[in-house]
Protein backbone atom coordinates (compact mmCIF):
# COMPACT_ATOMS: atom_id res chain seq x y z
CA UNK A 1 0.00 0.00 0.00
CA UNK A 2 2.83 2.57 0.92
CA UNK A 3 4.53 1.12 -1.97
CA UNK A 4 1.61 2.02 -4.08
CA UNK A 5 1.04 5.21 -2.98
CA UNK A 6 4.63 6.52 -2.86
CA UNK A 7 4.63 6.27 -7.08
CA UNK A 8 1.44 7.74 -7.41
CA UNK A 9 2.39 11.04 -8.22
CA UNK A 10 4.54 9.99 -9.91
CA UNK A 11 2.01 8.20 -12.19
CA UNK A 12 0.01 10.81 -12.60
CA UNK A 13 1.98 13.04 -13.77
CA UNK A 14 3.15 10.71 -16.68
CA UNK A 15 -0.28 10.58 -17.26
CA UNK A 16 -0.95 14.07 -17.61
CA UNK A 17 2.40 14.51 -19.18
CA UNK A 18 0.95 12.29 -22.08
CA UNK A 19 -2.60 13.48 -22.37
CA UNK A 20 -0.80 17.19 -22.36
CA UNK A 21 1.73 15.78 -25.87
CA UNK A 22 -1.80 14.25 -27.09
CA UNK A 23 -3.34 17.66 -27.16
CA UNK A 24 -0.42 18.54 -28.66
CA UNK A 25 -0.09 15.89 -31.22
CA UNK A 26 -3.94 15.52 -31.69
CA UNK A 27 -5.49 18.98 -32.22
CA UNK A 28 -4.94 21.03 -34.84
CA UNK A 29 -5.65 24.38 -33.44
CA UNK A 30 -2.88 25.87 -32.70
CA UNK A 31 -4.23 27.75 -29.44
CA UNK A 32 -5.47 24.34 -28.25
CA UNK A 33 -1.92 22.91 -28.85
CA UNK A 34 -0.33 25.89 -26.46
CA UNK A 35 -2.84 24.64 -23.57
CA UNK A 36 -1.68 21.20 -24.61
CA UNK A 37 1.83 22.28 -23.68
CA UNK A 38 1.10 24.16 -21.01
CA UNK A 39 -0.53 20.78 -18.98
CA UNK A 40 3.18 19.15 -20.25
CA UNK A 41 4.78 21.92 -18.84
CA UNK A 42 2.41 21.81 -15.83
CA UNK A 43 2.72 17.87 -14.98
CA UNK A 44 7.01 18.94 -14.77
CA UNK A 45 6.79 21.15 -11.92
CA UNK A 46 4.28 18.78 -10.43
CA UNK A 47 7.11 15.89 -10.66
CA UNK A 48 10.13 18.36 -9.77
CA UNK A 49 7.83 19.57 -6.57
CA UNK A 50 7.06 16.07 -5.47
CA UNK A 51 10.67 15.00 -5.58
CA UNK A 52 11.43 18.04 -2.62
CA UNK A 53 8.55 16.68 -0.29
CA UNK A 54 9.83 14.78 2.60
CA UNK A 55 7.40 13.27 4.86
CA UNK A 56 6.68 15.46 8.12
CA UNK A 57 8.43 18.03 6.68
CA UNK A 58 7.52 21.44 6.75
CA UNK A 59 8.02 24.72 4.16
CA UNK A 60 11.29 25.73 4.17
CA UNK A 61 10.88 28.84 5.99
CA UNK A 62 13.07 28.30 9.07
CA UNK A 63 11.23 28.84 12.03
CA UNK A 64 11.42 27.90 15.92
CA UNK A 65 10.59 23.60 17.13
CA UNK A 66 11.07 22.45 13.76
CA UNK A 67 13.08 19.94 12.65
CA UNK A 68 12.60 18.67 9.29
CA UNK A 69 12.39 21.25 6.09
CA UNK A 70 11.37 19.93 2.81
CA UNK A 71 14.04 20.76 -0.05
CA UNK A 72 14.19 24.17 -1.35
CA UNK A 73 15.87 23.75 -4.25
CA UNK A 74 13.42 22.26 -6.37
CA UNK A 75 10.96 24.98 -5.53
CA UNK A 76 13.42 27.48 -6.66
CA UNK A 77 13.96 25.76 -9.94
CA UNK A 78 10.22 25.63 -10.18
CA UNK A 79 9.31 28.78 -8.95
CA UNK A 80 11.68 30.75 -11.84
CA UNK A 81 10.70 28.03 -14.09
CA UNK A 82 6.49 29.25 -13.81
CA UNK A 83 7.47 32.91 -14.54
CA UNK A 84 9.40 32.11 -17.55
CA UNK A 85 6.63 29.94 -18.77
CA UNK A 86 4.45 32.58 -18.93
CA UNK A 87 6.88 34.38 -20.70
CA UNK A 88 7.54 32.18 -23.33
CA UNK A 89 3.60 31.24 -23.66
CA UNK A 90 3.11 35.01 -24.44
CA UNK A 91 5.45 34.41 -27.00
CA UNK A 92 3.73 32.13 -28.63
CA UNK A 93 0.38 33.52 -28.42
CA UNK A 94 1.88 36.40 -29.83
CA UNK A 95 3.32 34.08 -32.83
CA UNK A 96 -0.26 33.19 -33.28
CA UNK A 97 -2.03 36.09 -33.28
CA UNK A 98 0.22 37.31 -35.95
CA UNK A 99 -0.31 33.62 -38.29
CA UNK A 100 -4.45 34.97 -37.90
CA UNK A 101 -3.31 37.81 -39.25
CA UNK A 102 -1.69 36.86 -42.19
CA UNK A 103 -3.89 33.44 -42.91
CA UNK A 104 -7.54 33.83 -41.25
CA UNK A 105 -6.90 31.06 -39.54
CA UNK A 106 -5.46 29.30 -36.52
CA UNK A 107 -6.18 25.64 -38.20
CA UNK A 108 -2.69 24.20 -38.82
CA UNK A 109 -4.54 22.11 -41.34
CA UNK A 110 -6.01 25.36 -43.22
CA UNK A 111 -2.66 26.58 -43.07
CA UNK A 112 -0.75 23.76 -44.27
CA UNK A 113 -3.19 23.71 -46.95
CA UNK A 114 -2.67 27.35 -48.30
CA UNK A 115 1.68 26.84 -48.02
CA UNK A 116 0.52 23.81 -50.39
CA UNK A 117 -1.54 25.85 -52.93
CA UNK A 118 1.16 27.93 -54.96
CA UNK A 119 -1.58 30.15 -56.38
CA UNK A 120 -2.29 31.24 -52.41
CA UNK A 121 -1.27 35.07 -52.09
CA UNK A 122 -0.52 35.60 -48.41
CA UNK A 123 -1.00 38.99 -48.33
CA UNK A 124 -4.51 39.46 -49.93
CA UNK A 125 -5.45 36.16 -47.88
CA UNK A 126 -7.08 34.58 -50.98
CA UNK A 127 -6.39 32.32 -53.98
CA UNK A 128 -5.69 34.52 -57.49
CA UNK B 1 -2.42 11.21 10.87
CA UNK B 2 -1.92 14.88 9.82
CA UNK B 3 0.55 12.89 7.15
CA UNK B 4 -2.32 10.90 6.17
CA UNK B 5 -4.77 14.05 5.75
CA UNK B 6 -1.97 15.18 3.41
CA UNK B 7 -2.01 12.12 1.28
CA UNK B 8 -5.91 12.08 0.96
CA UNK B 9 -5.67 15.62 0.03
CA UNK B 10 -2.88 15.19 -2.47
CA UNK B 11 -4.46 12.29 -4.00
CA UNK B 12 -7.93 13.65 -4.29
CA UNK B 13 -6.51 16.81 -6.04
CA UNK B 14 -4.61 14.80 -8.71
CA UNK B 15 -7.44 13.00 -9.49
CA UNK B 16 -9.10 16.77 -10.08
CA UNK B 17 -6.42 17.40 -12.02
CA UNK B 18 -6.62 14.39 -14.64
CA UNK B 19 -10.53 15.04 -14.82
CA UNK B 20 -9.99 18.43 -15.87
CA UNK B 21 -7.71 17.40 -18.24
CA UNK B 22 -10.16 15.41 -20.14
CA UNK B 23 -12.61 17.72 -20.26
CA UNK B 24 -10.36 20.21 -21.74
CA UNK B 25 -9.64 17.46 -24.58
CA UNK B 26 -13.23 17.24 -24.89
CA UNK B 27 -14.14 20.58 -25.79
CA UNK B 28 -14.40 22.52 -29.04
CA UNK B 29 -14.75 25.52 -27.16
CA UNK B 30 -11.35 27.37 -26.74
CA UNK B 31 -13.17 30.10 -24.10
CA UNK B 32 -14.15 26.54 -21.99
CA UNK B 33 -10.65 25.07 -22.86
CA UNK B 34 -8.79 28.21 -21.50
CA UNK B 35 -11.31 28.50 -18.35
CA UNK B 36 -10.50 25.18 -17.67
CA UNK B 37 -6.55 25.76 -18.02
CA UNK B 38 -7.14 28.45 -15.02
CA UNK B 39 -8.52 26.21 -13.11
CA UNK B 40 -6.12 23.09 -13.82
CA UNK B 41 -3.66 25.86 -12.67
CA UNK B 42 -5.17 27.03 -9.97
CA UNK B 43 -5.96 23.16 -8.54
CA UNK B 44 -1.57 22.91 -9.61
CA UNK B 45 -1.31 25.47 -6.95
CA UNK B 46 -3.22 24.20 -4.44
CA UNK B 47 -1.08 20.55 -4.61
CA UNK B 48 1.79 22.63 -4.25
CA UNK B 49 0.84 23.98 -0.97
CA UNK B 50 -0.08 20.52 0.05
CA UNK B 51 3.54 19.68 -1.05
CA UNK B 52 5.16 22.55 1.13
CA UNK B 53 6.17 24.15 -1.86
CA UNK B 54 4.50 27.71 -0.59
CA UNK B 55 6.97 29.99 -2.84
CA UNK B 56 6.41 27.71 -5.65
CA UNK B 57 2.13 27.75 -4.80
CA UNK B 58 2.14 31.24 -4.29
CA UNK B 59 3.68 31.77 -8.23
CA UNK B 60 1.85 29.18 -9.57
CA UNK B 61 -1.47 31.12 -7.89
CA UNK B 62 -0.93 34.36 -9.54
CA UNK B 63 1.44 33.96 -12.84
CA UNK B 64 -0.97 29.94 -14.06
CA UNK B 65 -4.45 30.91 -12.83
CA UNK B 66 -4.25 35.07 -12.65
CA UNK B 67 -2.22 36.00 -15.72
CA UNK B 68 -1.93 33.70 -18.15
CA UNK B 69 -6.11 33.19 -18.02
CA UNK B 70 -6.21 36.70 -18.68
CA UNK B 71 -4.03 36.74 -21.87
CA UNK B 72 -5.11 33.64 -23.45
CA UNK B 73 -8.51 35.21 -23.20
CA UNK B 74 -6.87 38.54 -24.83
CA UNK B 75 -5.63 36.16 -27.67
CA UNK B 76 -8.81 34.50 -28.36
CA UNK B 77 -10.51 37.46 -28.80
CA UNK B 78 -8.15 38.04 -31.55
CA UNK B 79 -8.04 35.03 -33.38
CA UNK B 80 -11.88 33.42 -32.64
CA UNK B 81 -12.90 30.59 -30.10
CA UNK B 82 -13.74 27.83 -31.71
CA UNK B 83 -11.71 24.97 -32.69
CA UNK B 84 -12.35 23.52 -35.90
CA UNK B 85 -14.92 20.73 -35.91
CA UNK B 86 -13.01 18.11 -38.05
CA UNK B 87 -11.02 17.12 -34.64
CA UNK B 88 -8.71 14.48 -35.53
CA UNK B 89 -8.41 11.25 -33.67
CA UNK B 90 -5.30 10.47 -34.34
CA UNK B 91 -4.74 6.88 -33.61
CA UNK B 92 -0.89 7.24 -34.31
CA UNK B 93 -0.68 9.73 -31.86
CA UNK B 94 -2.49 7.93 -29.07
CA UNK B 95 0.10 5.18 -29.97
CA UNK B 96 3.21 6.99 -29.36
CA UNK B 97 1.58 8.31 -26.18
CA UNK B 98 0.69 5.37 -24.63
CA UNK B 99 4.02 4.17 -25.60
CA UNK B 100 6.10 6.60 -24.14
CA UNK B 101 4.17 6.68 -21.21
CA UNK B 102 4.82 2.59 -21.11
CA UNK B 103 8.22 3.50 -20.86
CA UNK B 104 8.11 6.29 -19.07
CA UNK B 105 6.40 4.42 -15.85
CA UNK B 106 8.45 1.76 -15.95
CA UNK B 107 11.25 4.08 -15.55
CA UNK B 108 9.79 5.51 -12.56
CA UNK B 109 10.24 1.91 -10.56
CA UNK B 110 13.98 2.93 -9.17
CA UNK B 111 12.54 6.38 -8.31
CA UNK B 112 12.39 7.17 -4.93
CA UNK B 113 8.98 6.11 -2.74
CA UNK B 114 7.18 10.07 -2.52
CA UNK B 115 8.41 11.80 1.21
CA UNK B 116 12.07 9.49 1.86
CA UNK B 117 14.40 11.63 3.51
CA UNK B 118 17.22 9.38 1.89
CA UNK B 119 16.49 10.17 -1.18
CA UNK B 120 19.66 11.02 -3.53
CA UNK B 121 18.19 14.25 -4.07
CA UNK B 122 18.16 15.69 0.13
CA UNK B 123 21.34 14.45 0.63
CA UNK B 124 23.34 17.03 -0.97
CA UNK B 125 23.61 20.62 -1.25
CA UNK B 126 19.64 21.36 0.01
CA UNK B 127 21.35 20.57 3.82
CA UNK B 128 23.74 22.70 2.94
CA UNK B 129 21.57 25.07 1.44
CA UNK B 130 18.98 25.79 4.91
CA UNK B 131 22.33 25.78 7.35
CA UNK B 132 24.25 28.30 5.40
CA UNK B 133 21.04 30.17 4.88
CA UNK B 134 21.14 30.46 8.75
CA UNK B 135 24.66 31.36 9.00
CA UNK B 136 25.83 33.38 6.25
CA UNK B 137 22.20 35.19 5.25
CA UNK B 138 20.00 34.99 8.16
CA UNK B 139 16.98 35.44 6.65
CA UNK B 140 14.23 32.83 7.65
CA UNK B 141 12.75 31.97 3.87
CA UNK B 142 15.12 29.60 2.39
CA UNK B 143 13.50 29.52 -1.05
CA UNK B 144 14.32 33.23 -0.96
CA UNK B 145 18.20 32.93 0.02
CA UNK B 146 18.94 30.13 -2.67
CA UNK B 147 16.93 32.28 -5.14
CA UNK B 148 18.78 35.24 -4.79
CA UNK B 149 22.07 34.64 -3.48
CA UNK B 150 23.42 30.95 -3.64
CA UNK B 151 21.78 31.04 -7.25
CA UNK B 152 21.93 34.27 -7.79
CA UNK B 153 23.18 33.50 -11.83
CA UNK B 154 20.36 31.44 -12.52
CA UNK B 155 17.89 33.86 -11.38
CA UNK B 156 19.70 37.04 -13.65
CA UNK B 157 19.67 34.16 -16.68
CA UNK B 158 15.72 33.79 -15.70
CA UNK B 159 14.83 37.73 -15.36
CA UNK B 160 16.52 38.43 -18.55
CA UNK B 161 14.57 35.94 -20.56
CA UNK B 162 11.04 37.28 -18.88
CA UNK B 163 13.04 40.97 -20.72
CA UNK B 164 13.90 38.86 -23.81
CA UNK B 165 10.29 37.43 -24.19
CA UNK B 166 8.90 40.63 -23.28
CA UNK B 167 11.07 42.69 -26.20
CA UNK B 168 9.68 39.35 -29.36
CA UNK B 169 5.98 39.82 -27.70
CA UNK B 170 7.01 43.62 -28.52
CA UNK B 171 8.24 43.68 -31.65
CA UNK B 172 5.51 40.92 -32.76
CA UNK B 173 2.32 43.12 -32.18
CA UNK B 174 3.93 46.71 -31.11
CA UNK B 175 2.12 48.11 -28.48
CA UNK B 176 -0.99 48.92 -30.67
CA UNK B 177 -3.16 51.82 -29.48
CA UNK B 178 -6.52 52.77 -28.26
CA UNK B 179 -9.11 55.15 -29.44
CA UNK B 180 -8.48 58.07 -26.95
CA UNK B 181 -12.18 59.57 -26.55
CA UNK B 182 -13.78 55.62 -25.94
CA UNK B 183 -15.87 56.37 -22.49
CA UNK B 184 -15.52 53.54 -20.16
CA UNK B 185 -18.78 51.58 -19.70
CA UNK B 186 -20.89 53.15 -16.92
CA UNK B 187 -21.18 50.80 -14.44
CA UNK B 188 -21.32 51.94 -11.07
CA UNK B 189 -21.35 49.22 -9.12
CA UNK B 190 -18.25 47.34 -10.58
CA UNK B 191 -17.04 50.81 -10.14
CA UNK B 192 -17.22 50.75 -6.44
CA UNK B 193 -16.54 47.36 -5.90
CA UNK B 194 -13.32 47.52 -7.81
CA UNK B 195 -11.78 50.95 -6.06
CA UNK B 196 -10.94 49.76 -3.23
CA UNK B 197 -9.94 45.84 -4.82
CA UNK B 198 -7.51 47.79 -6.90
CA UNK B 199 -5.53 49.94 -3.64
CA UNK B 200 -5.60 46.47 -2.08
CA UNK B 201 -4.25 44.41 -4.87
CA UNK B 202 -1.57 47.01 -5.00
CA UNK B 203 -0.21 46.98 -1.15
CA UNK B 204 -0.70 43.42 -1.24
CA UNK B 205 2.23 43.75 -4.09
CA UNK B 206 4.41 45.59 -2.11
CA UNK B 207 4.11 43.56 0.87
CA UNK B 208 5.20 40.42 -1.32
CA UNK B 209 7.83 42.23 -2.50
CA UNK B 210 9.69 43.04 0.95
CA UNK B 211 8.25 40.70 2.86
CA UNK B 212 9.60 38.07 0.66
CA UNK B 213 12.71 37.30 2.93
CA UNK B 214 10.56 36.41 5.83
CA UNK B 215 7.72 34.54 4.32
CA UNK B 216 6.50 33.70 0.57
CA UNK B 217 6.73 35.74 -1.88
CA UNK B 218 9.53 37.60 -3.84
CA UNK B 219 9.97 39.74 -6.80
CA UNK B 220 8.76 37.29 -9.24
CA UNK B 221 5.38 36.97 -7.35
CA UNK B 222 5.16 40.66 -5.96
CA UNK B 223 6.05 41.86 -10.18
CA UNK B 224 2.77 39.93 -11.43
CA UNK B 225 0.56 40.83 -8.52
CA UNK B 226 1.00 44.58 -9.12
CA UNK B 227 1.08 44.52 -12.69
CA UNK B 228 -2.59 42.66 -11.96
CA UNK B 229 -4.20 45.82 -10.07
CA UNK B 230 -3.31 47.77 -13.33
CA UNK B 231 -4.75 44.94 -15.49
CA UNK B 232 -7.79 45.29 -13.22
CA UNK B 233 -8.47 48.29 -13.23
CA UNK B 234 -7.77 48.63 -17.73
CA UNK B 235 -10.53 45.80 -17.75
CA UNK B 236 -12.92 47.90 -15.95
CA UNK B 237 -11.96 51.57 -16.63
CA UNK B 238 -10.92 51.02 -20.13
CA UNK B 239 -7.89 50.42 -21.90
CA UNK B 240 -7.52 54.13 -22.82
CA UNK B 241 -7.36 55.13 -18.77
CA UNK B 242 -4.76 52.85 -17.97
CA UNK B 243 -2.49 53.96 -20.32
CA UNK B 244 -3.28 57.58 -18.95
CA UNK B 245 -1.94 56.16 -15.24
CA UNK B 246 0.82 54.28 -17.10
CA UNK B 247 2.05 55.46 -20.71
CA UNK B 248 2.68 52.10 -22.36
CA UNK B 249 6.24 53.62 -23.79
CA UNK B 250 7.26 54.29 -20.26
CA UNK B 251 7.29 50.19 -19.87
CA UNK B 252 9.91 48.87 -21.94
CA UNK B 253 12.62 51.39 -20.61
CA UNK B 254 10.92 49.87 -16.86
CA UNK B 255 11.57 46.31 -17.72
CA UNK B 256 14.90 47.03 -18.56
CA UNK B 257 15.39 49.01 -15.59
CA UNK B 258 14.98 46.23 -13.28
CA UNK B 259 17.41 44.10 -15.19
CA UNK B 260 20.07 46.50 -15.10
CA UNK B 261 19.50 47.03 -10.99
CA UNK B 262 20.20 43.14 -10.93
CA UNK B 263 22.92 43.44 -12.98
CA UNK B 264 24.61 46.82 -11.41
CA UNK B 265 24.10 44.48 -7.93
CA UNK B 266 26.32 41.89 -9.16
CA UNK B 267 28.90 44.76 -10.48
CA UNK B 268 28.38 46.53 -7.42
CA UNK B 269 30.38 43.13 -6.01
CA UNK B 270 32.98 42.94 -8.63
CA UNK B 271 34.70 46.29 -7.75
CA UNK B 272 35.04 45.10 -3.67
CA UNK B 273 37.15 42.64 -5.05
CA UNK B 274 34.18 39.91 -4.66
CA UNK B 275 33.13 37.62 -7.55
CA UNK B 276 30.23 39.03 -9.44
CA UNK B 277 26.67 38.79 -7.18
CA UNK B 278 28.53 38.17 -4.14
CA UNK B 279 26.93 40.47 -1.93
CA UNK B 280 29.52 39.99 1.20
CA UNK B 281 31.12 42.77 -0.73
CA UNK B 282 27.98 45.05 -0.33
CA UNK B 283 28.88 46.08 3.02
CA UNK B 284 31.17 45.72 5.80
CA UNK B 285 29.10 43.21 7.44
CA UNK B 286 28.79 40.29 5.14
CA UNK B 287 25.35 39.40 6.51
CA UNK B 288 23.95 42.88 6.25
CA UNK B 289 25.78 42.62 2.74
CA UNK B 290 23.78 39.86 1.72
CA UNK B 291 20.67 41.76 3.15
CA UNK B 292 21.12 44.39 0.50
CA UNK B 293 22.15 42.36 -2.19
CA UNK B 294 18.89 40.04 -1.83
CA UNK B 295 16.85 43.27 -1.42
CA UNK B 296 18.33 44.98 -4.49
CA UNK B 297 17.87 41.88 -7.06
CA UNK B 298 14.19 41.15 -5.46
CA UNK B 299 13.70 44.82 -6.47
CA UNK B 300 15.01 44.37 -9.77
CA UNK B 301 13.96 41.18 -10.62
CA UNK B 302 9.75 42.80 -9.50
CA UNK B 303 10.44 45.66 -11.64
CA UNK B 304 11.31 43.63 -14.26
CA UNK B 305 8.17 41.27 -14.17
CA UNK B 306 5.57 44.28 -13.66
CA UNK B 307 7.08 46.32 -16.96
CA UNK B 308 6.92 43.17 -18.75
CA UNK B 309 3.57 41.67 -17.58
CA UNK B 310 1.79 44.74 -17.97
CA UNK B 311 3.71 45.34 -21.50
CA UNK B 312 2.53 42.22 -22.76
CA UNK B 313 -0.97 42.81 -21.71
CA UNK B 314 -0.97 45.93 -23.41
CA UNK B 315 0.49 44.41 -26.67
CA UNK B 316 -2.86 41.98 -26.56
CA UNK B 317 -5.49 43.98 -25.51
CA UNK B 318 -4.36 46.93 -27.58
CA UNK B 319 -3.54 45.51 -31.08
CA UNK B 320 -5.27 46.67 -34.01
CA UNK B 321 -2.28 47.21 -36.02
CA UNK B 322 -3.21 45.48 -38.95
CA UNK B 323 -5.56 47.96 -41.05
Amino acid sequence: MNELLGHFNYWIVIFLMMMGLYIVIASSNLIKKLIGLGVFQASVFILYITFGKIKDGSPPIITENVEIYSNPLPHVLILTAIVVGVATTSVGLALIVRIKEAYGSTDEDDIHDMDDNDDFDIKNRSIT
Amino acid sequence: MIENLHLLINVSLLAFLVLIVFAAINTNNLFVATMLFGIFSFVTALLFLDLDAVDVAFTEAAVGAGFTTVLMLSALRLTGAFENVKHRHSVLGLLIVVLTGAALIYGTADFPSMGDANAAVHLNLAPEFIQLTQEKIDIPNVVTAVLASFRGYDTFGETVVVFSAGVAVLLLLGMGHVEPKQEPEQNIVLWIVVKPFIALILIFGLYVQFHGDFGAGGGFQAGVIFASGFILYSLVFGESYARKVIPSSILPRFAALGVIIYGVTGLASLLGDKPFLDYNALSSNPVSGQHIGILLVEAGVGLAVFATVLLIFYSFSGVNHNE
